[in-house]
């Protein structure tokens, strides 16, 4: 994606983060999504210093140079255009966006979060036969919820992945927007209620580190944290079964409680949870008796078709019309929860 | 449920002593303060017997130049209250580390930062941008008020109406605590049952509806008041900027008056425009409110760049290089930005190709802007540069603005933004653009055109201190965020608890401190100005050696700018005329025909207010009688037909053989 060239200029990196004395942590993450999106911002620096550092110069040079005091320097009051000029002045702004539009273009779609990876790391493909880990996440006021349905369990404020292998999330939210990030794994993506967002990303390195909310969502938000780890796969399993055998299961009744507002809520782990539990957050149904929102939304979309044929079309006609157009009503495609 | 008829309810509505905030300390010290200063101001205003002269000289005056004075007034006074929240969030920040939680709990904090935001833009910036094109625009296109001036005068009080509301949320309930945007659902009823949101509706209500009519004013006036000779080309490049940010703004705020409408009609009727039952969605009003959001941006921008062209051009002594490529840039700019507002939520999850698409737009607009930048840079080019005040700013705005140029096209690559969103580092880029772009431009223009507004020149000292103290303070200031940026620290975060990053803070908050500094001595500026203005005068009318129209009258301007309509054959016309030996016409002087002022323009926003505040506290008694009372006055209003005068002749010709005068005894 990046041109040899400009790789050369990613020396920058490690020196931005030396500059500052501190731990840039976007600029050096141990994911490997994080990181090309860190060296996307390495890129497009360069690309514009390629231009800003020439007119910061002749700015100060001219500002210099042509200030009143200067009897020497020419001055030509009435020189107002130049075609020449006007060409550069358009022209290599011009030229530089179209370079940094291709590279967008091009970053956009391969670092796009819907995307399923198709490397694990630099010159490390993904064998076709592997799947990746799909883990459910759901900003709650003011905590996250994660569901492993593979694996059974969930936690609260704790994010832990294996090391190397693929990582599906599943992202929404019961009450307000909030923003899932994990500096250290990659960018962030809105976590919205009622709506499903999805982040692909993959941990390459052991670490110990945060993730939080990073679109601001009330009272609690400032502690709206959890602790991230990676870990190697095998020890992944062992802190699965770990939480396997701690006890509680999180059951709908159980949700609705945790539900309830609360500021730096403590880890929590569950046993067991209910297979359906993030379907039903995501429709808005955990409650019982709340209809959910898909069914709701195909219901009005049958109806609305009813009301449509039976206004246009003799009545046997439409009886049969409508026997087949209630067979092909869809349902949403690409959601592996809700078709089991 | 059967609710009885409740007479109180109906009368005070939400509104009870659990409103008025004592038990915040830092809200009851304020209270006192203003409470104590505004004692004082009223009986020197009563002792002196201000009030009449107030009344009928300056509040329902529809003079374009008192207009304009008195927006800047309000944009001035609503500065020191936005920054003064800036200041405490600085020191929150600074504060609220690890086992400290500082000095303002969550519930304030939150407040502070979306009435930052909202005072800033709303309040701050968009009345002094106002301000100086309803002060300059009518003088450099020549002409004599502006083309609706009732109107002119009704929109600074709705814009006053809606920064008073604002204010009365410090001391009678609260504030939002949303964000400066409001998103929903946190900003629904749900998740904000209390005032605070409907505060921040109403305000923006009432303002944006003076903000929407004083933009078509304001294009108006320029399509059709322009004086003869002056074709579109020949236009000052302020003149166009502010003709473009007009027509953004007439195009633009009725989406945030619609976006805001529904949003309150949520909370009011539960209609779940924004919320997801009944198929209601939040993404909808995050994309409307930024439809709105991005032109709003290059509102406030554009004049800015307008100013900086005159002043360069001024004070290079030079013509302005590239003045169609100026021209067309601006206009590029007008169009583009509304084709760009989904960068503001690359995160939302829409597809590569969406986000690629707004991506690379938003690049684009650089390319116009970079010609603007290179377009002042060879106008410096063989110029002979005066570094007066207005020219110092132009300059620090030059080299900021690159860099929050730079920061946003970073920003503009959604692989990028996706680490950078809502980090620290979006906040230094915009305020690296907003304070090194707009503000830079305000206080150019201000140094610039405060000798056209006063007659006298601003003291040149005080202005370098605050010149250095904001343009080193601002770097100071806004360093640390980016940096934190580059660390993970996210936006809006009242607390922290890692140590590591506290310096950053500290040496942020040390740069907030200049800028107060800087902002202390902007004050001493105009402070020590008026002090000492018999020695800071100009008689001239042309202190700077300018180059446009408004130079070519006295200063400050009499009442009907020009005695004689000017007649224009180039786009620094008052240049072209001094070079060309222009003689001031000294003798047949004509009766000028002018309007009158309007008592509806104060009272109608008055009762506008008083509604709004029943409206924000379901006082639906008030509601209703103020909304009737609010028509009828319109109504009664309309009858008005004795609207114009004529400036007799004797009149003029006195007020002009008066400047002959003193143009010959300072010759």
């Amino acid at each position: 994606m990046i041109p040899k060239t400009l790789r050369r200029g990613m020396f920058l990196s490690p020196l931005l983060a030396l500059l500052s004395g501190c731990n840039t942590v976007v600029m050096n993450p141990s994911g490997d999504i994080a990181k090309q999106e860190a060296q996307l911002i390495i890129v497009s620096v360069i690309l514009m210093l390629l231009i800003i550092v020439p007119v910061m110069f002749l700015i100060i040079w001219f500002a210099y140079k042509y200030r009143a005091s200067n009897k020497e320097a020419a001055y030509e009051p009435d020189w107002d255009h130049s075609t020449k000029l006007e060409l550069v002045i358009w022209g290599a702004p011009l030229l530089i966006i179209i370079v940094l539009g291709l590279v967008t273009w091009i970053s956009t779609h391969k670092l796009d979060p819907y995307r399923p990876l198709d490397r694990i790391a630099d010159g490390r493909p993904i064998p076709a036969s592997a799947k990746p880990l799909v883990i459910q996440a759901v900003a709650m006021d003011w905590k996250w919820l994660f569901i492993y349905p593979e694996q059974g369990i969930a936690t609260v404020n704790e994010l832990v992945v294996p090391v190397d292998v693929p990582v599906r999330f599943k992202i929404s939210a019961t009450s307000v927007m909030n923003a899932f990030y994990v500096p250290e794994l990659a960018g962030m993506i809105y976590a919205m209620p009622g709506m499903e967002t999805t982040l692909n990303a993959v941990q390459n390195k052991p670490i110990q580190s945060i993730g939080f909310s990073s679109n601001y969502s009330g009272a609690g938000y400032s502690d709206m944290r959890f602790s991230y780890r990676g870990v190697p796969q095998g020890d992944f399993d062992g802190w699965v079964q770990s939480v396997k055998s701690a006890g509680a299961n999180l059951d709908r009744a159980g949700y609705l409680t945790l539900e309830k507002p609360s500021i730096k809520e403590p880890v929590h782990h569950y046993a067991a949870v209910d297979n359906d539990l993030f379907y039903r957050v995501l429709n808005r149904c955990v409650a019982d008796g709340a209809v959910c929102m898909d069914k709701m939304m195909n219901d009005d979309a049958k109806k609305a078709r009813e009301m449509a044929m039976l206004r246009h079309a003799p009545q046997q006609a439409a009886a049969t019309r409508l026997a087949q157009a209630n067979g092909e009503v869809c349902t949403t495609p690409n959601d592996p929860v809700k078709k089991k | 449920m059967h609710e009885q008829f409740d007479l109180a309810k109906s009368i005070f509505g939400r509104l009870s002593w659990e409103a008025i905030p004592y038990h915040e300390p830092i809200l009851i010290g304020t209270f006192i303060m203003v409470a104590l200063g505004g004692i004082v101001l009223l009986a020197a205003l009563t002792k002196f017997k201000l009030w009449g002269y107030l009344w009928n000289e300056w509040f329902t005056s529809i003079d374009h130049k008192k207009i304009g004075i008195m927006y800047m007034i309000l944009g001035l006074i609503m500065f020191l209250r936005g920054f003064a929240d800036a200041l405490m969030m600085r020191a929150q920040q600074a504060f609220s580390f690890g086992d400290s939680h500082g000095f303002l709990p969550p519930h304030h904090y939150d407040q502070v930062f979306t009435a930052h935001g909202v005072i800033m833009i709303f309040f701050v910036a968009m009345p002094f941008v106002t301000g100086l094109m309803n002060y300059v625009v009518p003088l450099q296109i020549g002409a004599r008020d502006v083309a609706f001036p009732f109107l002119n005068n009704f929109s600074f009080w709705m814009t006053t109406a809606g920064a008073i509301l604002v204010m009365a949320s410090l001391f009678v309930g609260e504030f939002a605590r949303t964000g400066w945007l409001a998103y929903p659902p946190l900003s629904g009823i749900l998740a904000s049952p209390d005032v605070g949101v409907d505060y921040y509706i109403w305000s923006l209500q009432v303002a944006g509806v003076g903000t929407l009519l004083s933009g078509v004013n304001l294009v108006v006036t320029i399509i059709k008041m322009r004086a003869p000779g002056m074709d579109l080309m020949k236009m000052p490049v302020f003149t166009w900027t502010a003709l473009c940010t007009n027509i953004l703004i007439v195009m633009a705020f009725p989406i945030l008056t619609a976006t805001l409408a529904m949003l309150g009609l949520d909370r009011l009727f539960d209609t779940h425009f924004f919320t997801n039952e009944l198929g209601g969605n939040a993404m909808m009003y995050v994309n409307l409110i930024w439809i709105w959001g991005h032109p709003e941006v290059y509102i406030l921008v554009l004049p800015a760049f307008g100013i900086y062209s005159e002043v360069v051009a001024t004070f290079c002594n030079k013509r302005l290089f590239g003045y169609t490529s100026m021209v067309y840039a601006t206009v590029v700019i007008m169009v583009l930005s509304y084709l760009v507002w989904l960068h503001h939520f690359f995160t939302m999850g829409s597809g590569a190709s969406v986000n690629s698409f707004f991506g690379i737009t938003t690049m684009i607009i650089s390319i116009p802007t970079g010609a603007k930048i290179f377009n002042w840079l060879f106008t410096m080019y063989k110029g002979r540069i005066r570094y007066e005040l207005p020219m110092m700013w132009t300059v620090s705005f030059m080299i900021t603005f690159i860099i929050g140029g730079m920061t946003g096209v970073m920003l503009a690559v959604p692989s990028a933004d996706f680490v950078l969103h809502n980090s620290l580092f979006l906040i230094a880029h915009f305020h690296n653009v907003i304070i090194g772009g707009v503000l830079f431009g305000l206080f150019a223009g201000v140094n610039y055109w405060w000798p056209k507004m006063f007659g006298f020149k601003l003291d040149r000292k005080w202005g370098v201190y605050s010149f250095w103290l904001w343009s080193i303070g601002f770097w100071v200031a806004f360093t640390p965020p980016y940096i934190l940026g580059f660390m993970g620290v996210t936006r809006r975060m009242s607390h922290f608890d890692d140590p590591s990053i506290h310096w950053l803070f500290n040496i942020s908050l040390l740069g907030t401190l200049m800028i107060a500094a800087g902002i202390g001595c902007l004050l001493m500026q105009i402070v020590v100005s008026i002090l000492n203005r018999k020695e800071l005068a100009d008689v001239t009318g042309d202190p700077w050696g300018g180059r446009t129209l408004e130079w070519s009258t006295s200063s400050p301007p009499p009442d009907y700018n020009f005695a004689f309509t000017p007649v224009v054959h180039d786009n620094d016309s008052w240049a072209d005329m001094k070079k060309n030996g222009y003689l001031r016409p000294l003798k047949d002087f004509v009766a000028i025909h002018m309007p009158k002022n309007t008592w509806a323009g104060p009272v109608i926003p008055g009762i506008t207010f008083v509604m709004a505040f029943g409206i924000i506290w379901h006082m639906w008694l008030l509601v209703g009688v103020t909304f009737f009372a609010m028509l009828a006055v319109a109504i009664y209003h309309t009858f008005d037909y004795k609207r114009d005068f004529y400036i007799p002749a004797d009149e003029v010709t006195r007020t002009e053989e008066e400047r002959t005068r003193l143009l010959e005894a300072h010759v």
